[in-house]
């Protein structure tokens, strides 16, 4: 962490001069600069939006947090400028190995295929991405980033939210047209708010330790059920980035936290399973999860993403994951709401599109973790049977379930307009699906990825065109990118095409986040501007 | 596709017997077992959450008209 800067002054800021009957007003005031805040105060200054920034620690967080970052997330952080460095420092993978006792069960490769610019999954450590998100703040004016700043008050206004932040320099006030709640788990906004914010809590108990040694192991994911090391129970191993491994092992639920969590208790049981003694602990801790989201995200002006507004199990990398694609998916409604070129209905369409989400991470986390900690003698029994069954048979393995890994969500959404009728798709990202990426080629043979080309089209919508066919030509404000025909990229390996089950002149409407709002065989200008002002909630 | 409720052995008895057979010599542990592993490899074998979903709520239906049958008896 040598070259990392992690803590940050305390700088009072004039706003704070101002009386409590003149308190500053602001257009976005984000509250918690984790890395879900982090990355929305960033795509929001890169839409031409000013964002106030507040957090209640001078310090990015220590210890083990989020490992798992997604290509989905890393795709976000290249539209942000971040997702090479990310990449760089990080641990690549996409193999995962799945083993009963000593016996392996099955593994799974989570991107298989060739052409894309971004791996399945980087591993790591939270630190590093949060503090290559607040160098990339200090890039820009446009994020006030305030330290030590812990909001105690938020009164709803008419047209604002009153704040009132402590700091170390006494309390002051300030007005926000939006509050966005980013401040985690235990958000003090959602309680000010009085949300209530329930689901499952789970009565198991899990041991991580991140370990320092130099081991041989692939970087891959390799989780073990009733390993010979840790009977009965299951345990997980994950590389990060400086020689670091994050080590996952279940405990009973009756297991005492304060002695289990003790290195000399710790010790015996990691050396039993790496076979050696030669490790330094970075970290240990006990915890329990729970599976709960708030019931709105929108509680007026002041809006939630992130573990403020939903809370799963770690297995299966959807908490932060999920955090940024809630940031992506906020960024650029909340710049249309602003800039008055959509209403603010628009934001519904968030909480409908991630809670949608939330609810299938929720889902996806609770079945891996039922599996994982069975609730009873025969939830016990029918796993001990599909683990059984995975030696021998395809879909005993395809049932054991150690994990399912973070996917971007297909929206069902109002922004989305219907394929046509006698369209025909066999394939394709549908209406409501995130992008696929395949390289793509500029005239010049310079190779480059279609994710570039979408990032490097700039912040609005973008209309992908394929072929020869019919040009239609993109609305006003509407970036284009077209793959084939005269002056277009070229589709090299032919990728391009077939992800988007492309024929001459196949169009896709992508929103400013990437996701496909509507596709057209034949796109004709009338359809093309009725599917837009949909995904932009003009109707 | 819906659940068949129709005969479709045509000799139920040697399917019934077969399952019979499977459990015979087991202690309830492993007969419980056995069935478990069953009810998987069957359940794949058919494919389609329709159908099992039907089976399950068929099944459970059994096992609550049991229940009442007994409940009836019992005043």
């Amino acid at each position: 962490m040598a070259q990392t800067k992690t803590r940050f002054g305390y700088r009072r800021h004039p706003d704070q001069d101002r009386t409590a009957m003149s308190a500053a007003e602001h257009a976005v005031v984000v509250v918690g600069a984790g890395p879900v805040g982090l990355s929305l105060a960033i795509d929001l200054a890169q839409r031409g939006q000013s964002v106030v920034l507040l957090d209640d620690a001078d310090r990015i967080g220590e210890g083990s947090r989020a490992i798992c970052f997604s290509k989905r997330s890393l795709e976000f952080w290249d539209r942000l400028g971040v997702g090479q460095r990310m990449v760089d420092k990080g641990v690549v993978w996409g193999v995962g190995r799945v083993f009963h006792g000593e016996q392996q069960l099955y593994q799974f490769n989570l991107l298989p295929e060739e052409g894309h610019k971004r791996p399945a999954f980087i591993n790591l450590q939270q630190f590093y991405a949060e503090a290559y998100l607040v160098d990339r703040v200090e890039e820009l004016s446009a994020v006030d980033l305030r330290w030590r700043n812990k909001v105690t008050g938020l009164e709803a206004r008419n047209d604002h939210v009153l704040l009132t932040i402590q700091t170390p320099d006494g309390p002051y006030r300030l007005g926000a047209r939006f509050v966005i709640a980013c401040d985690g788990a235990k958000s003090s906004l959602r309680q000010m708010v009085g949300a209530e914010f329930s689901g499952q809590a789970f009565e198991d108990q899990f041991l991580i330790a991140d370990v320092k040694m130099t081991a041989a192991f692939p970087t891959e994911r390799w989780f073990w059920f009733d390993p010979p090391f840790h009977p009965g129970r299951s345990a997980l191993l994950h590389k990060q980035p400086d020689d670091i491994w994050r080590i996952d092992l279940q405990l009973s639920r009756f297991a005492d936290p304060a002695v289990e969590k003790l290195p000399e208790n710790v010790r015996p049981r990691i050396a039993r399973m790496l076979g050696h003694d030669k490790f330094d602990f970075e970290w240990i801790s006990l915890y329990k999860f729970q599976c709960c989201r708030m019931d709105n995200f929108i509680h007026g002006r002041v809006i939630f993403a992130g573990d403020a507004a939903h809370q799963v199990s770690p297995f299966g990398a959807r908490g932060a994951n999920s955090g940024l694609e809630d940031a992506e998916n906020l960024a650029w409604k909340l710049d249309r709401v602003l800039r008055e070129t959509s209403p603010e209905s628009l934001l519904e369409s968030y909480h409908i599109e991630r809670s949608a989400a939330a609810d299938e991470n929720i889902r996806e986390s609770t079945r891996s973790t039922d599996f994982m900690a069975p609730n009873s003698h025969q939830e016990a029994r029918l796993r001990k049977a599909a683990l059984s069954l995975a030696r021998e048979t395809e879909f005993g393995k395809r049932m054991v379930n150690a994990g399912r890994l973070s996917t971007p969500s297909i929206y069902h959404t109002p922004l989305s307009t219907a394929d046509g009728d006698g369209d025909g798709w066999r394939g394709g990202p549908r209406p409501g699906a995130s992008m696929p990426d395949a390289p793509i080629a500029a005239s010049s043979d310079e190779p480059m990825f279609l994710t570039d080309a979408f990032a490097k089209g700039g912040t609005q919508f973008t209309l992908l065109a394929f072929g020869n066919g019919a040009a239609v030509k993109a609305p006003e404000g509407v970036a284009a990118i077209r793959i084939g025909g005269e002056g277009g990229f070229a589709d090299p390996a032919g990728l391009a095409a077939s992800r988007y089950d492309a024929e001459p002149g196949t169009a896709y409407l992508l929103r400013p986040d990437g996701y496909v709002a509507a596709r057209f065989r034949h796109p004709t200008r009338p359809a093309l501007d009725a599917a837009l002002a949909r995904a932009a909630g003009q109707n | 596709m819906a659940l068949s409720t129709a005969s479709n052995f045509a000799r139920p008895d040697d399917a019934f017997r077969a399952v019979v057979e499977a459990h015979r010599g087991l202690s309830d542990e492993q007969s419980a077992d056995l069935d478990a592993a069953l009810v998987l490899v069957l359940a794949n074998h058919i494919g389609d959450l329709g159908v099992l979903n039907e089976a399950i709520a068929l099944a459970k239906r059994r096992m609550l008209d049991a229940g009442q049958q007994q409940q009836q008896q019992q005043q």
